[in-house]
């Protein structure tokens, strides 16, 4: 092969990179530059030193860890449960769990929040219900729940629950039956058979899942937003809020770099759980 | 199926509770959707009237308009991912081990990244020269096109590493120069997982909201920001009827896209590229 010929070869190897390079990692440095850029001219820490005085910041990353935690936990339970049962109990409706659930990804997330708008929320079904149940005056003046932390909640574990269930399933796939007969045959209780043989073959698969919806719920942004959540701001949230209606650009960019760090961090430990966990 | 529990009463207990939580959990938010879209008056727990009117409504004017936004940003954002990605995948087999990890790593990093920050950083640095792309709708397109590169990689990249081993070498050594190779051989074998990609950047980008909603312009409002608009204006009944048609443009477009890949497909394609 000519020398021209790699050469031109490696243009042509190179052309994504170059394109992704533009559309992707030239406008983070450029976040960076209006994060790090002084008022005067130069460059400092004195957007970041703001943002981490005040509370907004700290109250955000509080309560976007909260959040992510408590749905990724629930997520979890809740996966493992519904998995558990399909797989050993079979109920009527088990295959067609499966067929929704997966139609569920399709969907996007915030239409969750829309939906649960309905159910749950100031006048909704579940509370016209419950109000003419107790005989309440129709208008119900006090805010659901929906519109607080539980509510974003609920709706992360409505719409992620899937990504444990699907990882949790297909370990139970491959879990001998002998073994398992073996050991209720023993005289096993079915809780003991659970906690002791299947619970450490589903380890990784719950690191797996758990992991990724943890980073997902971190991200989540469109159900918070459509909910109209007004109480809770995680950082996604202070992001926009500071770059859209406050114009503040500096300081929205500082937030989105410290979460932006915070959700590669976590990315890379979800990669290194996924290389230490067999397929 | 029964190697755990074997008392019949226990587990009619068991299924019915899966059931109960199924249908709550899964079932019923999606029939309060579809309900929604259709109710006209709706002050008790069930709708007292039902209507077309919002469904027909949202065929019209300014909605009508944002599910075509986003059918066509989704169509050529997947095409140009389609090629970025299977470009950059073909591309990075050439290179060494340590490089290629490299590559994989800023191919598949806008996946971890929120996506109002990747919205906001395209949003600063094409609001300054050289490139002022602000207030077009090719940011837009460009911001879809980060978002689900990844994708498009990620399948190429499974798709490559199950070519018949040394197929293409043969080709080669029959004559073929190494274009005809990459279009008669290697990209016809590559299309089921681009195809699969395909539909997987369609539903993603139609349905994107958190990087849309930091850069559209004013004239290019994309279903899901309309749908956001229209419920923070209290419009909750004409928000689900544009929901219920961006769900079926969506799962149409697919069918059409690949008859064989449902939604199901796409979602499962999904999950195994990690996001």
């Amino acid at each position: 092969m000519g020398r021209a010929h790699r050469l031109s070869r490696a243009l042509v190897a190179s052309v994504p990179l170059v394109v992704l390079g533009v559309i992707f990692l030239y406008p983070f440095a450029l976040l960076a530059v209006e994060a790090f850029a002084r008022p005067g001219g130069g460059y400092g820490f004195g957007t970041f030193a703001a943002i981490l005085a005040g509370h907004a910041f700290r109250d955000a990353l509080f309560a976007t860890l909260r959040i992510a935690l408590t749905a990724t936990a629930t997520c979890l339970v809740l996966g493992s449960a519904l998995a558990l049962l399909i797989r050993f109990v079979a109920f009527p409706g088990a295959r067609a769990l499966g067929r929704l659930v997966d139609v569920y990804l399709a969907f996007p997330s915030f239409l969750v929040a829309l939906s649960l708008t309905f159910l749950y929320g100031n006048s909704g079904l579940v509370r016209s219900l419950w109000t003419s149940a107790l005989g309440l005056p129709a208008v119900d003046a006090s805010r659901s729940f929906l519109y607080g932390f539980w509510g974003v909640v609920l709706a992360e574990v409505t719409y992620y629950t899937p990504f444990v269930m699907r990882p949790v399933l297909a370990a139970l796939e491959v879990i001998d039956r002998a073994q398992l007969e073996v050991a209720s045959g023993l005289g096993e209780r079915p809780w003991g058979v659970l906690r002791r043989v299947v619970f450490p073959e589903l380890v990784p698969a719950l690191i797996a899942g758990g992991s990724l919806c943890l980073l997902l719920t971190m991200n989540e942004f469109g159900i918070i937003l459509v909910m109209g959540v007004k109480d809770v701001i995680t950082l996604p949230m202070m992001i926009y809020g500071k770059a859209i209606d406050e114009f503040d650009y500096p300081a929205a960019s500082a937030v989105a770099i410290c979460n932006v760090a915070l959700s590669l961090g976590l990315n890379f430990t979800y990669r290194q759980s996924l290389e230490r966990a067999p397929r | 199926m029964s190697e755990l529990i074997h008392s019949r009463g226990a587990r009619r207990l068991l299924a019915g509770a899966g059931m109960i939580v199924t249908a709550i959990v899964f079932g019923l938010p999606l029939l309060t959707l579809i309900l929604a879209s259709i109710a006209g008056e709706w002050t008790r727990a069930l709708p007292s009237t039902l209507t077309v009117a919002h469904l027909r409504a949202a065929l019209g004017g300014a909605q009508r308009a944002a599910l075509w936004h986003s059918l066509a940003t989704g169509l050529v954002a997947t095409i140009v991912a389609l090629v970025l990605g299977a470009w950059g995948a073909l591309a990075s087999r050439r290179y060494p081990a340590p490089v290629r990890r490299g590559i994989d790593a800023l191919f598949l990093m806008p996946v971890a990244i929120p996506s109002v920050s990747i919205g906001l950083a395209l949003l600063v640095a094409f609001s300054h020269p050289p490139l002022l792309l602000n207030g077009t709708v090719v940011l837009v397109v460009i911001t879809h096109v980060v978002l689900i590169t990844a994708y498009a990689y990620t399948s190429a990249q499974a798709g490559i590493a199950r070519l018949p081993p040394s197929v293409e070498e043969m080709a080669g050594s029959l004559g073929a120069a190494p274009s005809r190779v990459l279009v008669r051989v290697t990209l016809p074998l590559l299309l089921p997982h681009l195809r699969a990609a395909a539909a997987l950047g369609l539903a993603l980008s139609m349905g994107e909201l958190g990087a849309t909603i930091m850069i559209y312009p004013p004239g290019w409002i994309t279903a899901p920001v309309e749908i956001f608009s229209l419920t923070d204006r209290g419009s909750l009944f004409a928000g689900a009827a544009v929901s219920v048609w961006l769900l079926a443009t969506t799962f149409a477009a697919l069918r059409l896209l690949d008859r064989r890949r449902s939604p199901r497909r796409v979602a499962l394609e999904r999950r195994r590229s990690g996001a």
